[in-house]
């Protein structure tokens, strides 16, 4: 195996003979190390019979291996202080957890076996399905997370992977079966699809050495690729309601499509988002609906430039009588954020603080984790922490403003309001 | 190491030098919070918190935006039960700068008529966000219902008609009696010089007069005679149940035993209060979630003990899995906590809980930021040196005393219960 060192963040990058990525990073600050495992396995490879299986398998892939019940795994964790936090994504399925460096070489040992030998016992199995339903029901009962997930299905379609519910419906969680999850480990579960970040105190090689022995062993093929389909801009404006007349507030979910994360015009787009819903207390959405007209508690946009063009979202939750001006002032925002573009003012201080954010976001180990996680995941590079002030330097007003004058278009927008809202949402 | 020095003007300072990262965090603390409010302003507190984001004499309405973020920082306050406090985390560079607002914000905010009356609305929103959760919901009624008489039955956002109906003057006038040095403790943490960060904490606020900080009297929660019983019947689609019992406060003896055989019942959280809910707890062998999740009754389960001035509440919140009737979740899980009043706690619970403590306690200490929330939270109920100990109180807990607070805490005519059964959308 080869080992790449850098400047910088100065991660060590290994790649062990069976395609697994390792990198570890030595931080000394805690006697811990934290553990970030990325298993290319995310809802994008859920089949459209079985939509929400990435999320049951993130459920149950650590209840019970060839050679570990359920419970000896909960021992073996809980002993040690350890909470292993499974999470999926569209693209990725995260095992991340964090453990004192005694217990190192142990925790590794059990985070390989939990991801090459799980066994899906069956009565786990339907345990989590209760709870997973449970969960949906949740989901269902919640105006935000409507709203957020009826513009999703609406800008990317309801059968699109962007689309669909991440935990699918309980129809279809009614269906998955031991068959179905083993099948999806099976499939998509190969050394060449884990990339694994180990930061903490231990030195860097110690840890690729520990690595190799916990999962250097592990050998199957290559998984499929991707085939993830682009969606078409959309054309013209949608609006929904999804009415939810019991509750006391109602959520906007309103979006585009965005671009995807390797398009030169990122770092443009990634300032433009911070300057209209992100610095300091939401942007400039921030100022005008939460400062200026008092009608929310929040108001604010997200950016998902992903590998293909993710959402732009921006969302906001106000009182009822409260959704046609916060709408209108959404509006307003972007079509002024259009045509003018960023000040002067704005773009430098936006630059400055996503610059001089970095020290904060690379204080913790898990934050230096999710960091060389996302630089794996997008090719980024090792040394890409080193050129991100660059990359932000280069950008002008006008680079800003043209993403902006493409993007920020109200009569091309997808809304969805769910709350008690009896309005006619336009 | 810790500098501790008092000001003439009895502000508090704690500095402790962290040279991990060129970073630094400041936190300034106020020994008031919702306890203190009287009947008509509940919310105040929080309220006041909101406002003294809007400027100040020297720090102009429209100069506020990016203060802190310029030097890639980030700032933030809340609000609870016995103390409201501001943060900024930033590169070392902006210490002055921090230290600068801590001292503006104790002293010149501005009130503006319509910036109140703006943010009025902005909290009501808040609010009502929070109704929109049927487990916020529930925990404000069962708080509300398991204190008769203290304070601490009020949430800290406040009931909606005093936040319709609270003045500018009402929320000046509070803030004013309470944001003086001498009801103050300000905390720096991180990459830093002690000797020149207190040199410019005295540049900043020795000259901030102190103030007369009259206290009003808590009245003490009467004892609990019988078991309560509240139910909040709304359109939803998933039951929750939750079961409170009256907690120790922090400097009761029982508080480390509680904490303790809380990890045996739901996992070890930890006790920094702005940290420690962030992540989930190791629970999977833990008593409640073997017996209620595990065996499909609870799709999950958490519990809560958190260190207060005035005994405050021990909560176990729990999910009906769909379809499970709440009677038999409450039958599950009473005789849960029956078996455990009753003396069935073993000594590996109680080491491997110790252990699951000590481990969360090096996790949450990863950052200055919440190496400094500790310092000055546990100031406010208490004494910063209790931050420093509590590994050494965590092991110093034994099976007796995990015993012994479980059979004196944990008695059924001590709880209330809380249901929310949600009720179908109509067709």
């Amino acid at each position: 195996m080869t080992t790449t060192i850098q400047r910088g963040l100065a991660p060590a990058r290994t790649v062990l003979p069976n395609g697994t990525v390792v990198i570890a990073k030595h931080s000394p600050t805690t006697p811990a190390v934290t553990i970030h495992a990325s298993v290319r396995a995310g809802g994008e490879f859920d089949p459209s019979d079985h939509v929400g299986l990435s999320h049951f398998v993130s459920k149950t892939i650590d209840r019970g291996t060839a050679t570990r019940t359920a419970a000896r795994i909960a021992d073996e964790l809980d002993d040690r202080g350890v909470s292993l936090s499974i999470t999926v994504n569209r693209h990725a399925m995260w095992l991340v957890c964090t453990c004192l460096v005694e217990d190192l070489e142990a925790i590794l040992g059990l985070l390989a076996d939990v991801i090459t030998h799980p066994v899906f016992p069956r009565d786990e199995v339907e345990t989590k399905r209760g709870e997973i339903i449970t969960l949906i029901r949740q989901d269902e009962d919640n105006p935000a997370t409507m709203a957020a997930e009826g513009m999703l299905a609406d800008l990317y379609g309801s059968s699109h992977p962007y689309g669909r519910r991440p935990r699918g419906s309980v129809e279809s969680v009614e269906t998955i079966d031991e068959g179905a999850l083993r099948a999806f480990h099976g499939e998509r579960f190969r050394p060449a699809s884990l990339s694994l970040v180990l930061v903490g105190d231990t030195e860097a090689g110690r840890a690729i050495d520990a690595a190799a022995r916990a999962f250097g062993e592990w050998a199957a093929a290559p998984p499929a690729a991707s085939s993830l389909r682009e969606v078409a801009a959309a054309t013209a404006r949608r609006a929904r309601v999804i009415p939810m007349m019991t509750k006391s507030q109602a959520d906007i979910a309103y979006g585009f499509t965005s671009l995807r994360r390797s398009d030169p015009q990122y770092y443009a787009y990634w300032l433009m988002n911070n300057i209209l819903g992100q610095y300091a207390i939401g942007g400039r959405l921030g100022d005008r609906i939460r400062e200026r007209d008092g009608m929310a508690y929040y108001a604010l946009s997200a950016l998902d430039a992903n590998v293909i063009p993710g959402p732009l979202t921006i969302r906001a939750g106000v009182s009822p009588d409260n959704v046609d001006r916060a709408v209108a002032a959404i509006d307003e925002e972007l079509q002024t954020f259009a045509n003018d573009g960023p000040t002067e003012k704005e773009l430098t201080e936006s630059r400055q603080y996503l610059i001089g954010s970095m020290p904060r976001t690379l204080e913790t180990n898990l934050g230096i984790a999710n960091y060389l996680q996302t630089e794996e995941f997008f090719g980024l590079g090792l040394d890409y922490d080193l050129r991100v002030p660059d990359l932000l330097g280069a950008v002008n007003r006008d680079a800003v403003r043209a993403v902006a004058q493409r993007t920020l278009v109200p009569s091309r927008a997808t809304l969805v309001v769910a709350g008690p809202y009896a309005g006619r949402l336009r | 190491m810790v500098h501790e020095d008092v000001l003439d003007n009895g502000l508090r300072v704690l500095i402790q030098e962290m040279h991990t990262a060129p970073l630094a965090s400041v936190w300034c603390w106020y020994r008031v919070g919702s306890k203190d409010e009287s009947t008509g302003q509940t919310g105040v507190s929080h309220w006041v918190e909101h406002m003294n984001f809007k400027g100040t004499t020297n720090i102009p309405r429209d100069r506020v935006k990016g203060i802190i973020e310029q030097f890639g920082g980030y700032w933030n306050g809340y609000t609870w039960i016995d103390q409201t406090t501001y943060t900024e985390t930033a590169t070392r560079d902006a210490l002055d700068r921090m230290l600068f607002i801590e001292a503006e914000r104790m002293t010149n905010c501005l009130y503006d008529p319509a910036d109140c009356e703006s943010e009025r609305t902005v909290i009501i929103s808040e609010l009502q966000g929070g109704e929109n959760d049927p487990d916020t919901l529930l925990d404000q009624e069962l708080t509300a219902t398991a204190f008769k008489a203290h304070p601490y039955r009020n949430p800290t956002i406040g009931w909606l008609s005093d936040l319709e109906t609270m003045t500018r003057d009402d929320l000046y006038g509070y803030y004013r009696r309470h944001y003086v040095p001498n009801n103050a403790t300000l905390v720096v943490v991180g990459d830093v010089d002690a000797r020149e960060a207190m040199r410019r904490v005295t540049h900043h606020f020795g000259g901030v007069p102190a103030g007369d900080v009259t206290r009003r009297p808590h009245t003490r929660e009467p004892e609990q005679l019988g078991e309560r019983r509240v139910t909040v019947s709304r359109q939803g689609t998933t039951a929750y149940l939750k079961i409170g019992y009256h907690a120790p406060a922090a400097a009761d003896d029982d508080f480390f035993p509680m904490v303790v055989l809380d990890a045996v019942l739901t996992g070890a959280k930890g006790l920094n209060l702005w940290s420690s809910f962030r992540t989930p707890p190791p629970q999977r062998s833990a008593r409640l979630y073997r017996a209620l999740v595990d065996t499909g009754l609870a799709s999950s389960v958490s519990g809560g003990i958190v260190p207060t001035l005035d005994p405050f509440l021990y909560t176990v919140s729990l999910t009906a899995t769909d379809g499970t009737p709440l009677d038999r979740l409450e039958e599950a899980a009473l005789a849960e906590f029956d078996r455990v009043r009753t003396g069935d706690v073993t000594d590996a619970e109680v080491r491997r809980a110790a252990r699951q403590l000590r481990a969360r306690l090096v996790f949450e200490n990863d950052c200055i930021t919440n190496i400094a929330h500790q310092l000055g939270y546990f100031q406010t109920i208490g004494s910063w040196r209790t931050a420093e100990t509590l590994r050494q109180r965590i092991e110093a807990v034994t099976l007796e005393q995990v015993v012994g607070a479980a059979a004196k805490r944990l008695a059924p005519v001590k709880r209330t219960i809380g249901r929310f059964e949600p009720v179908p959308a109509a067709e």
